[in-house]
């Protein structure tokens, strides 16, 4: 890989119960560009944990995937009501997912925390009404 | 362990498509909280889970568990039996609960 790979997925806010196409799709990229298993876990789990709070929390939105020799970084942006403190939804256990998430499995508060240790770097910047993006970063 | 041999010895239930990837197995978890299960399953353990909506099978596929296992005789949704299908991913049933399905696993793992 010698090259820059850059891959643009939307994310359907309507049915989280497809949520997941996203990570399933670049999964099987990196398995064919020979990335080891180790690193594709890390970047699958990271990136259905944000799939899943783009869904949940803000009706949809996008990811923006660019794979180098030395890293994969992931930009998912969304227009949904942002994070009023960021560093309580970072806290394990912390949640405000709506019920029907958490009748599904979701909403224990794991997910940004789940991201976080499974990536090298990530970085959220969210207003209240204007949206979030969480960009995550894994090295090769 | 193989999966065909988990299916024989605990006389389990295949509830996705007969022609799939025998794949071994090596461990076993059991959780229904998806972002636990995804931060602790290991590659190839067997998940017994509880849970059968659509989700299950993202989550199989990410952490690349060996095979769902459903316990307690509970029917899984004909959308998420599709799905797995379409990803490869087995789904097993049996009428046993968790706790037997784990013990048994573990003895025939050993």
């Amino acid at each position: 890989m010698s090259q820059k790979i850059s891959l643009h997925y939307d994310i359907d806010g309507k049915d989280f119960s497809i949520a997941g196409e996203a990570s399933s799709s670049v999964k099987k990229v990196l398995k064919q560009l020979g990335v080891s298993p180790e690193i594709i876990r890390k970047v699958a789990i990271s990136m259905y944990e944000a799939e899943i709070n783009t869904v949940i929390h803000a009706g949809g939105g996008a990811a923006d995937v660019e794979i180098t020799p030395d890293r994969i970084h992931v930009m998912f942006s969304d227009r949904g009501p942002g994070i009023a403190d960021v560093a309580l939804a970072m806290k394990e256990g912390f949640s405000t997912a709506p019920e029907y998430a958490r009748e599904m499995g979701f909403g224990a508060g794991m997910g940004l925390a789940n991201i976080k240790n499974n990536v090298d770097e990530v970085k959220i910047r969210s207003a209240l009404g204007e949206g979030t993006t969480v960009e995550i970063t894994v090295l090769i | 362990m193989k999966i065909s041999d988990l299916i024989s010895q605990l006389d389990l239930q295949l509830l996705t498509k007969a022609d799939y990837e025998d794949r071994p197995v090596r461990g076993c978890y059991i959780g229904d909280l998806l972002s636990w299960v995804m931060s602790r399953a290991k590659a190839d353990d067997v998940w017994i889970t509880v849970q059968t909506n659509l989700n299950i099978v993202a989550v199989a596929t990410l952490t690349d568990v060996s095979c769902i296992l459903v316990p307690d005789g509970i029917s899984v949704e004909q959308v998420t039996v599709d799905k797995a299908n379409a990803n490869g991913v087995v789904v097993l049933g049996s009428p046993s609960d968790s706790y037997a399905l784990a013990v048994a696993i573990g003895g025939k793992l050993q």
